[in-house]
């Protein structure tokens, strides 16, 4: 097994607000290695955005607190202080946002945009020079008329167009990870699978390790080698992608199976879902967060579980469900298929 | 456990709680209702104590002063200063100019003028901004052309400037528009000068906020059942427009009070034998040398109130959009507790 | 953009129409009051307004009146009657120290409202700010004539540092033109400098949670680099155009005031004295010089925002 070459160790963000302290990201550790793509999947307001954001030092504010350890390689960054972290973005980790309308500078022709990040981090680069290898980039990701492209402004491309050109820009200093927050959210649905399979022909052919956040498993299905699933600012369950979709161990993964609509099966009698909402961080309730919205909660739930590995046979696939592996493997399915129990 | 937000806590009620904590703005709004308690006691004062009225003229009158007799005008022309209660609240500021009238009596008189025609040319610019935006910003099309074109052509006009000749005609002239008609020295041609001009400044966001609120969801479900555009406007829009027009309202007050003293001290606005804190500063500055507090006092009272309009105005703003200045504030508690407790997170584990 | 520029073009001509054709109404047709007596001034003798009812042909229809009005004000005919001269011509004689007045005030709001707003946003939240917010809106609530009159109280008679009022023209002594501008300048720019700090201010706090600005943090740019490449240059946007609207503004006379108090001889003064002897003439012919002024420059303020912000020349192409 190599290196990792980026480790999570139980990084924890906290933000002070009018109404409180709010633990956005609550213990989440994972490693990242060459070429693996890790997919963190969640709801709105699980976490996932905000793990992401600290890996790369952007949510560093008066009123954020951040503990845990981040390592890229052996570069601490939870700790790095500005100047570092500016080298290593866009050099060594590039990050793509979700919405590629607002993601750019609306003055600025994209192909300038793009120059900029390269000489951010190699001043010494020619316009020229530079241009030449945004016409380079914008080819690799598929744009085509790239050199008549290259001094459009952001508004005149289409929504996918500048998400390649988003993911254009993140690959110009060809960094060594790339963390793509939600990136086809907002997009069309055909346009999403062609990101995707840009994203994953781009892990394949340039051993570039990913970290995916998303809220939709069918996008995960595509892409992922590793799954963590978020829950509250917590990870609840994480193993591979068969693990997660063939043999999944927490209440709240079903639910989200279940949630996916699947053409190869026949109609359940009603889409289940999962009942409730996400709760308030401010308001977290006693043991595990999720027993609120959980059909299968019991007593000992009101003691928060640890993640911890239960099946013997997989020591990757952690959960954090009280239920044993044979109750989990009986209440999970609904109507012959893996979800939550439909509502009555 | 329920995760629903308590009934008690509707958006209104948190706005008002944030506006409360801002102790700057409670403490002006406290000024503002100072002054005006200060204005509207002026019949009160008038009457009892300084014994006499805004208009009324003491030149060759003298007053007794801890015994002394007093002119109130000087050989010189000099009017006398602040006796305080010297003379039994009499000349309590002082005389103004060589008319000799009661600076004091003056000062609250003017001050009704002066809040009178601004709450009203406020009042009625934001109804008419309301009914504009509303009209132009729902139907859209040729009304909304129409509506948003005359708004450009009066938002580029020279305001004051056009203002001042408006004022001057009307001064002069009176008014006749039909059936309307207004005398020359109305305290409503001033309050329709300032509205008028200052309708564009409210109607255009409030015409955005229009445009935006009508693509909509519960607006186009609200059509959808049948209702008229007139109950969509008031059931639907009007509503949502609320905080956006409380604050402007405020700050329009203040807006209005300032083009009503800026026109009163040339000439133009309010006309005698009404004053205004605007016309007063007119002869204080003609006495400036002698007398400054003449101009001064006038000018300080127009500030205080325009300030006070101001900071409320502002922390209204605030109050009903959180999300600017919450984060500020969120910012600096932390800064507070950083250090000094371990983080929430960790408590409710056990 | 050349279409651009004709179609502002053409919008202002019809602006300056618009506006003639308020003048007009306003000055012709509202009052009560007969024209002729109101153009004739309150001293007017019955024979003087039977004159000026000839001249401008009251008898006849409206629109032929407009006709005759707008004719005079292009001849260069307006005059007013006390004395007797053509209204153009003072006013071409005010606009030295009109514009002298403006564009030193504007340089001097411009450059310390920006610096305070600047100052403001980048440390929100903080003492600073709180402080240079105060400031600003204690600057918004000053008005002219409360700040005029102490500045002048203190400064002129008082400490007697400077000139009481009235202009020098700077052909005639460049020190003594600076000396009698310096309160005027400070009485003017100290409104606004509240004014454009706020709004820089504000407009920066919303830039700086723009995505893209995220996104220039993280390809790796320094925070100065983001300031001012990103945030400074897209808060500015807004702002120049304000500036532009407010530097036609004052130029058109709305420094009235400043120039009444200071007695400076500007168009603004000009006016005011008008407004004193209820003279209509020069007010009307001034209102006009002002409208054009206005409406010039919010012609060349379209055209520099558009040339700032691209998606308002190329228009916007509905987003895929």
């Amino acid at each position: 097994m190599s290196e990792p070459l980026l480790s999570v160790q139980d990084l924890r963000v906290g933000f002070a607000t009018e109404e409180g302290v709010v633990q956005a990201v609550d213990g989440v550790s994972f490693d990242l290695r060459p070429s693996e793509v890790v997919a963190i999947v969640g709801e709105s307001g699980s976490g996932k955005s905000v793990t992401a954001q600290t890996i790369i030092g952007l949510t560093r504010a008066n009123n954020a607190r951040i503990e845990g350890s981040v390592k890229l390689g052996a570069v601490e960054l939870t700790s790095a202080d500005d100047a570092e972290m500016r080298k290593l973005r866009g050099e060594r980790i590039a990050m793509v946002f979700q919405d590629p309308m607002t993601s750019f500078n609306p003055v600025y022709r994209l192909g300038d945009q793009i120059v900029e990040a390269i000489r951010a981090h190699r001043p010494d680069t020619s316009k020229r020079a530079g241009k030449e290898r945004v016409v380079e980039l914008f080819e690799a990701v598929g744009i085509p008329n790239a050199e008549r492209r290259v001094d459009d402004y952001p508004h005149e491309f289409s929504g996918g167009m500048r998400q390649r050109a988003m993911i254009a820009m993140a690959l110009a200093r060809e960094p060594e990870v790339l963390i793509a927050d939600e990136p086809t959210t907002a997009l069309d649905v055909t346009i999403q699978a062609q990101i995707l399979g840009l994203i994953e022909q781009l892990n394949r052919e340039r051993n570039l390790a990913t970290i995916l956040i998303t809220h939709d498993l069918g996008v995960v299905a595509e892409v992922a080698d590793r799954v963590l699933v978020m829950y509250a600012g917590k990870v609840v369950e994480e193993g591979t992608l068969d693990e997660i979709f063939y043999d999944p161990q927490h209440p709240y993964t079903w639910g989200l199976l279940g949630s996916l609509t699947r053409l190869d099966r026949p109609r359940p009698h009603r889409l289940p879902q999962i009942a409730g909402s996400p709760p308030s961080l401010l308001e977290l309730p006693e043991g595990c967060p999720f027993r609120p919205r959980c059909p299968h909660e019991f007593s000992k739930c009101t003691q928060y579980p640890g993640l911890e590995a239960r099946l013997a046979d997989s020591p990757a696939h952690r959960d954090r469900c009280w239920l044993t592996p044979e109750e989990k493997r009986g209440k999970r399915q609904v109507e012959g298929q893996i979800g939550l129990e439909a509502p009555r | 456990m329920s995760t629903e937000p308590s009934a008690e806590r509707g958006p209104w009620s948190l706005a008002l709680r944030r506006f409360l904590r801002n102790r700057l703005a409670v403490a002006f709004l406290g000024l503002f209702v100072l002054i005006v308690v200060f204005v509207l006691a002026a019949p009160l004062w008038a009457d009892h104590v300084a014994d006499t009225g805004p208009n009324q003229e003491h030149t060759v009158e003298q007053i007794t002063v801890d015994g002394e007799k007093k002119d109130v005008v000087s050989v010189e022309g000099k009017p006398i200063g602040p006796q305080w209660f010297g003379a039994g609240g009499k000349f309590f500021l002082g005389a103004d100019s060589r008319l000799g009238r009661d600076e004091m009596v003056r000062l609250m008189y003017g001050g009704r003028t002066s809040l009178l025609v601004g709450i009203s040319a406020a009042l009625l610019a934001t109804l008419l901004a309301i009914a504009l935006g509303l009209l132009a910003g729902y139907f859209g099309g040729w009304v909304d052309s129409l509506i948003a074109r005359t708004l450009d052509v009066i938002w580029s006009l020279p305001v004051f400037l056009i203002g001042l000749a408006v004022g001057i005609a009307l001064a002069v002239g009176g008014l006749k528009l039909g059936p309307l008609e207004l005398s020359s020295g109305s305290l409503w041609n001033p309050i329709l000068i300032i509205s008028i001009f200052t309708v564009p400044y409210i109607a255009r966001p409030i015409r955005g906020e229009v445009l935006s609120l009508s693509q909509k969801e519960f607006v186009e479900a609200a059509i959808a059942q049948g209702a008229s555009p007139a109950r969509v406007m008031f059931t639907e829009i009007l509503p949502n427009l609320a905080s956006t027009v409380i604050v402007f309202f405020t700050l329009m007050i203040a807006n209005s009070m300032l083009f009503e003293a800026g026109l009163s001290f040339l000439g133009a606005g309010v006309q005698p034998p009404n004053s205004s804190w605007g016309t007063m500063i007119t002869v204080g500055v003609e006495l400036l040398r002698i007398q400054p507090l003449l101009a001064i006092l006038p000018g300080l009272m127009i500030m205080l109130t325009v300030l006070s309009l101001n900071v409320v105005g502002d922390a209204l703003r605030d109050a009903l959009d959180p999300r600017g200045k919450a984060r500020l504030d969120a910012a600096l508690q932390f800064e507070a507790q950083a250090g000094a407790t371990r983080p929430v997170g960790e408590a409710s584990l056990s | 953009m050349i279409r651009f520029v004709a179609r502002r073009l053409v919008g202002m001509a019809a602006v300056l129409f618009a506006v003639s054709v308020i003048v007009f109404v306003v000055f012709m047709v509202l009052p009560k009051q007969n024209p002729a007596q109101s153009l004739a001034g309150k001293n007017a003798t019955p024979l003087l307004v039977k004159n000026i009812e000839e001249e401008w042909g009251f008898d006849e229809s409206l629109p032929k009146q407009y006709l005759t009005m707008m004719e005079k004000v292009f001849t260069g005919e307006l005059i007013q009657y006390e004395p007797r001269l053509p209204v153009s011509d003072r006013i071409v004689e005010g606009i030295p120290a009109t514009f002298s007045l403006t564009i030193g005030a504007a340089a001097i709001w411009l450059f310390f409202g920006l610096l305070l707003g600047y100052l403001s946003a980048i440390r929100a939240g903080g003492w600073l700010d709180r402080i240079l917010t105060g400031v600003s809106i204690a600057g918004i609530s000053v008005p002219v004539f409360l700040l005029a009159p102490v500045l002048i109280y203190v400064f002129a008679n008082k400490l007697e540092i400077l000139p009481n009022g009235q202009y020098v023209p700077f052909s005639e002594d460049p020190a003594e033109w600076l000396k009698h501008l310096v309160l005027p300048w400070v009485t003017l720019a100290v409104l606004s400098i509240g004014f454009y700090s706020r709004v820089l201010r504000s407009n920066m706090l919303d830039v700086m949670n723009e995505d893209y600005v995220r996104t220039a943090r993280a390809k790796g740019l320094s925070e100065r680099q983001v300031m001012t490449r990103h945030v400074l240059r897209n808060s500015l946007i807004p702002v120049i155009t304000l500036f532009g609207l407010d530097f036609g503004a004052t130029i058109a006379g709305t420094a009235i005031i400043t120039e009444a108090i200071f007695d400076i001889d500007g168009v603004g003064n000009y006016a005011a004295e008008a407004v004193a002897k209820f003279e209509l003439p020069p007010i009307m012919g001034v209102a006009l010089y002002g409208a054009f002024f206005v409406v010039l420059m919010n012609t060349i303020v379209d055209i520099v925002y558009a040339y700032l912000d691209p998606r308002v020349r190329l228009g916007e192409t509905a987003s895929g």
